[in-house]
């Protein structure tokens, strides 16, 4: 047998490991690449400033998000008016509210600082109930194959047949009707008590986690479908291995990439569903800041006071960019056709 | 010498929209104990699917073992239950496979995937998992194996990764070893080192051998005994050196034939087998060969040859000797 090269003491130095290029991981080689898109280092660092702001939202918000002060409202600073000089002949001057007040005096800024709080929420919450229920669902119809496969994948097919937003906004009416004056002690008590706990955003969750999770369980469905087919999992089945084993070891964390990819690519649709829900008045209850229901607010005066309705509009949409800049930097990182090409 | 292996009549078919399809049809061999089986054959002639029926790996639907007995030191693997079976898989009896690019997981480090076996069948922990691993490894001369168990398969070249494939197969010690096709998507110089590596383990570790190749230059100096497979029947069975010396079906000659030999007339050209090897719809009634066979006689188009003996523990499925040209 011909003995394999000692790498002991050869001219790459002696001692050490000088040929074999440290073992990467693939966590920390995606890193390194998401590191070097620079769009998605700016996305990132945005999502990071936005969750440190809502997370100490009462630090940094200089009101409480309900606090009227109605002598003060529709009152706007000097450099908002420069900014929209068609509110000259009536605005009112004051340098206390940094993008101004609205029209009950509540200062817009704190209340976007909170508002991030529920975009932020909607934003982790959604995907985790996606991820959930989509992922299960996915690798079992994938896994197992055959007729269940079918079967499950019909009923998906007949979910996604629903308009999703027409389904959410149906789902959160029949809600709010159902829970509105519920007795104490039921069921319907107890959820109706958690709602209003989180400013109305349970039911939200609900109905994102009922409608977004099909997608979710079509791609891992999809995604488990080509793997299992791969010759490593019938090499690990011939070493005994069982489909616990196969199924999480084997296939879920080479199906990981994509799944994240399209769960941060669909977190900009959770957003924005929620503030349209709020939009339209079914959202989050008031006085709960939801950058949607500012935006509707605003939205009445926009002639009149434009800065009501853009501002929180402005973080509403650099939020969403934040998050598809990222989303389009996980993919490329992630991607392992890309693999040593940066 | 103690029996390990002993498969009966062993019948597997798969249902396609063509029609059932029969891949293994009655096949038997014996393995004892640290005995080197290789089982020769053309793409399709059921080499592969043989060794997957005994072991319960034909992925069901389409394909079905129907008929046979596959007796693991006396208990038939067909009729375990599958919690019995996982145990024989990988521990008692286990696979390398013929392609070590796609037989890793890409994602999992070398480590971890040599030392599986080890955590499913033996319960050990990482870290004894790991020292073990090393062992195995070093023993199938992975350089700095320590160093490389924290590696990915993408980082070693498809000789080094086979070799490791080897250790994964190994490392639970077990008594059978099936190697389906193992060298062949690697370069000459590898298949080599392989075949040699593969010679030294049996002779270090004692296990019985089960070698499945379409290559009877790799598998001559290896196999104690031969098993020539077409269209899902064992056609010829005998010690290699009687096989080779005095080759008793036309099919097996055919190959031979087709083979370069540095001992005989350097000059002469190769010679093929003319046609294709068949996919069989039902239990033929003649021989499968006979189509091809330049040796065909009537009975040949008339009647399916059972294994006939041809010569001390050797058999053939032939109703015509070779060297008369007439029935035996």
């Amino acid at each position: 047998m011909t003995q394999p090269v000692s790498l002991e003491n050869n001219e790459f130095g002696a001692g050490g490991r000088p040929i074999s290029v440290k073992g990467e991981s693939l966590f920390r080689d995606s890193v390194r690449r998401l590191a070097r898109n620079k769009a998605a280092v700016v996305g990132g660092t945005i999502i990071v400033i936005l969750i440190l702001v809502a997370l100490f939202a009462n630090v940094v918000a200089p009101y409480p998000y309900a606090e009227q002060t109605l002598v003060d409202q529709n009152k706007l600073p000097q450099w908002v008016l420069s900014l929209f000089p068609t509110m000259k002949p009536y605005a009112q001057l004051s340098s206390d509210y940094f993008i101004g007040a609205d029209y009950v005096g509540r200062d817009l800024f704190s209340r976007i600082i909170f508002g991030a709080r529920v975009s932020l929420t909607v934003a982790f919450i959604g995907p985790l109930i996606s991820l959930l229920i989509g992922v299960t669902y996915g690798s079992i119809s994938g896994y197992f194959g055959g007729r269940l496969d079918n079967l499950m994948m019909r009923v998906v097919d007949v979910l996604y047949a629903f308009p999703s937003l027409l389904f959410i906004i149906l789902l959160l009416a029949f809600f709010r009707s159902t829970f509105a004056h519920p007795t104490p002690g039921t069921f319907t008590y107890t959820m109706s008590q958690l709602d209003s706990a989180s400013g109305g955003l349970l039911f939200i969750f609900i109905g994102i986690g009922l409608t977004a999770w099909e997608t979710m369980a079509r791609l891992t469905r999809g995604q488990v479908l080509s793997v299992r087919e791969k010759e490593f999992i019938e090499a690990a089945r011939t070493l005994g291995a069982k489909d616990g084993r196969i199924m999480f070891r084997h296939i879920l964390p080479n199906v990981v990439g994509p799944l994240v990819v399209a769960e941060t690519l669909a977190i900009p649709g959770y957003i924005s569903t929620e503030a349209f829900l709020s939009f339209i008045g079914i959202g989050v209850n008031p006085p709960t800041p939801s950058w949607g229901s500012m935006i509707s607010d605003g939205a009445q005066v926009i002639r009149t006071y434009p800065n009501q309705a853009v501002f929180p509009a402005l973080a509403l949409a650099i939020t969403m960019f934040a998050f598809n800049f990222l989303g389009d930097g996980l993919r490329d990182a992630l991607d392992p056709r890309l693999r040593g090409n940066q | 010498m103690a029996e390990l292996l002993k498969v009966r009549g062993l019948e597997t078919q798969f249902r396609t929209r063509e029609g059932v399809v029969h891949a293994v049809n009655g096949v038997d061999f014996n393995l004892v104990e640290g005995e080197t089986l290789g089982i020769v054959g053309e793409s399709g002639c059921g080499k592969s699917v043989t060794v997957m029926s005994m072991l319960r790996l034909i992925p069901s639907p389409p394909g079905k073992v129907v008929a046979g007995e596959a007796l693991y030191q006396g208990k038939d693997l067909l009729k375990m239950s599958d919690e019995e079976i996982r145990h024989i898989r990988g521990a008692q009896i286990s696979m390398i496979f013929q392609d070590p690019m796609t037989s890793f997981n890409p994602v999992l480090t070398i480590g971890r995937q040599v030392a599986e076996p080890l955590e499913i069948h033996q319960g050990m922990n990482r870290h004894q998992a790991y020292d073990r691993a090393t062992e195995m490894l070093e023993l199938v001369g992975i350089p700095k194996a320590k160093d490389r168990l924290g590696d990915y398969p993408h980082q070693f070249s498809g000789g080094m990764r086979q070799r490791v494939m080897i250790a994964m197969s190994l490392v639970c010690n077990p008594s059978v070893l099936i190697a389906d096709e193992p060298t062949t998507a690697l370069d000459v110089t590898i298949q080599a080192q392989i075949v040699e590596l593969a010679k030294d383990l049996r002779d270090k570790l004692g296990m019985a051998m089960i070698w499945i190749t379409h290559d009877l230059g790799v598998i001559a100096g290896l196999a104690d005994r031969m098993a020539v497979m077409y269209g899902g029947f064992i056609i010829e069975t005998a010690p290699v050196k009687s096989l080779y010396g005095n080759p008793s079906h036309p099919y097996t000659l055919g190959l031979l034939n087709s083979l370069p030999r540095v001992d005989k007339d350097i000059n002469r050209r190769l010679e093929s087998i003319e046609g294709l090897p068949p996919i069989l719809m039902e239990t033929p009634h003649s021989c499968p060969f006979a189509p091809r066979c330049t040796y065909v006689k009537e009975r040949c188009l008339v009647e399916n040859p059972p294994l006939l003996e041809a010569g001390p523990d050797h058999y053939t499925a032939c109703w015509v000797d070779l060297e008369t040209r007439s029935y035996r």
